[in-house]
């Protein structure tokens, strides 16, 4: 398995784990405050950082297979590759730097 | 599971995935812009409470989710695991229902 196609998947099994603990937390109601002090830790927020970069390299890899799959840029696969990196670095200094 | 079944399956994985690259881009924005200086209870429900446009967005990104989550374990769990067979696709299938319950629930939590 190619290492794009070895990311995208277990980038998709890490946020197959994520969504209910996600869910749940937002199904919490008016006790979420207390859920987000506590994802105020260094080590969570450190979490919190990989789970939104992981979420973006599922989004960067899936484009990629869609674009492979429905747009004949079968030569492009290397490109389209880059791009999904660009998309994960990109989201993810995004997001530290809002932090 | 019969050739038919399959391909259905990668239909609705394909159509799941091409909505979810929307909603997930819009995320992607919206979590960057709400993480700044820190994220209270009162900030998102500030934003989703009675909103008609966020329960539509966020009902339709919890359905795509629930749909595309199970259908992309069942080959992991084929391969890596070696699980095939019926009880893999009531597995798969419950995985599914629960996505969608807990994520409705957590929808209409902030919404209301």
């Amino acid at each position: 398995m190619k290492a794009v196609a070895l990311i995208h998947r277990i980038s998709g099994v890490a946020l197959a784990l994520f969504l209910p603990v996600h869910f749940w937390a937002l199904g919490k109601g008016l006790q979420l405050d207390v859920f987000l002090r506590w994802t105020e830790q260094p080590l969570v927020k450190f979490a919190e950082w990989g789970i939104v970069v992981l979420l973006a390299a599922h989004l960067g890899g899936g484009l990629r297979v869609l674009a492979i799959e429905f747009l004949d840029w079968h030569e492009w696969q290397k490109s389209l590759a880059a791009i999904a990196a660009m998309i994960v670095v990109g989201a993810g200094l995004a997001f530290a730097l809002a932090l | 599971m019969n050739y038919r079944s399959e391909t259905a399956l990668w239909i609705a994985q394909r159509v799941s995935a091409a909505i979810l690259a929307l909603c997930v881009t819009v995320h992607l924005i919206t979590i960057v812009y709400a993480v700044r200086g820190g994220l209270t209870a009162a900030e998102i429900f500030a934003r989703t409470r009675g909103s008609v446009g966020w329960l539509a967005f966020y009902s339709i990104f919890v359905i795509a989710v629930a749909v595309h989550a199970p259908i992309g374990l069942r080959p992991v769990l084929g391969e890596w695991l070696g699980w095939r067979g019926q009880s893999r696709e009531i597995f798969v299938l419950a995985f599914g229902v629960i996505l969608a319950w807990m994520g409705m629930r957590a929808v209409l939590g902030v919404f209301t």
